[in-house]
């Protein structure tokens, strides 16, 4: 399946872009196991896995990471909130 | 329109006055406004000193197009439910802004003062903790992303049935 990342704030300029395409094999079922499998991709992607409290949304919205995921989703990573 | 995420200034008056435009029924509106600060206490570092922390000059707003939208109106549409309320006008700017410019503006109008005041506070806390925006700050020794503060969380938690 193919999903639609999206990072934000400092997971974004630590990994270098805000969006990227990947291809995932199908038995990949939650955003814990998306998350992991980022992390391992390279130095940069490894933000994901020491971002203290990171967030996750699946397509827009806020979701834990056991949430589930299909192809196509949009999957946005980024550390919590801070606007106001 | 009750929700506007937008690189703009705005006009806290006309924001007030619109709110109850043409509602004879309105008898109250509270308002927030948030500015940016020019220098950041170090409240989330126990022991850290304040003088250590160097002073902002500069702030830029990033945001989730179109998940920031949706979450605000899902913030408004719990405040809606909870009191009886008669307009909600949320603006909430981003891109760079200096110091003493209006970050956010949260407005409520209700028929008594208790309503307004509270849907207000409400609408504030759940935006501290629930609409992605992220602010960087821009300061001489370089820029830094702003860390949540536990105290906005323990803010929005406090509207919750025990």
């Amino acid at each position: 399946m193919t999903l639609n990342i999206l990072y934000f704030a400092g997971l974004r300029e630590a990994i270098g872009t805000g969006r990227e395409s990947i291809a995932m094999p199908a038995d990949t079922s939650t955003v814990g196991a998306l998350r992991e499998h980022l992390a391992r991709l390279d130095e940069q992607h490894a933000m994901l896995r020491s971002t203290k409290n990171l967030r996750v949304a699946v397509n827009q919205k806020m979701l834990g990471m056991d949430a589930a995921i299909a192809d196509g989703d949009e999957i946005a990573f980024f550390p919590p909130v801070t606007g106001g | 329109m009750t929700i506007s995420v937008q690189e703009a200034d705005f006009d806290t008056g006309a924001e007030i006055s619109a709110l109850t435009m043409e509602d004879p029924l309105a008898g109250a509106v509270a308002s927030f406004v948030g500015l940016v600060r020019a220098d950041r206490l170090a409240d989330q570092q126990v022991g850290a000193s304040v003088a250590a922390q160097p002073a902002v000059t500069a702030m830029t707003l990033e945001h989730y197009p179109g998940m920031t939208e949706a979450a605000l109106a899902d913030i408004v549409a719990a405040a809606r439910k909870r009191w009886e309320l008669r307009g909600v006008r949320v603006i909430h700017r981003v891109g760079r802004l200096l110091p003493g410019e209006r970050i956010v503006f949260v407005g409520v109008a209700s028929a008594h003062r208790g309503d307004a005041f509270a849907a207000c506070e409400f609408i504030m806390d759940y935006l501290k903790t629930q609409a992605p925006f992220w602010k960087k700050e821009e300061t001489p020794e370089g820029g830094r992303w702003v860390d949540a503060r536990t105290t906005d969380e323990h803010a929005a938690k406090r509207w919750q049935p025990d």
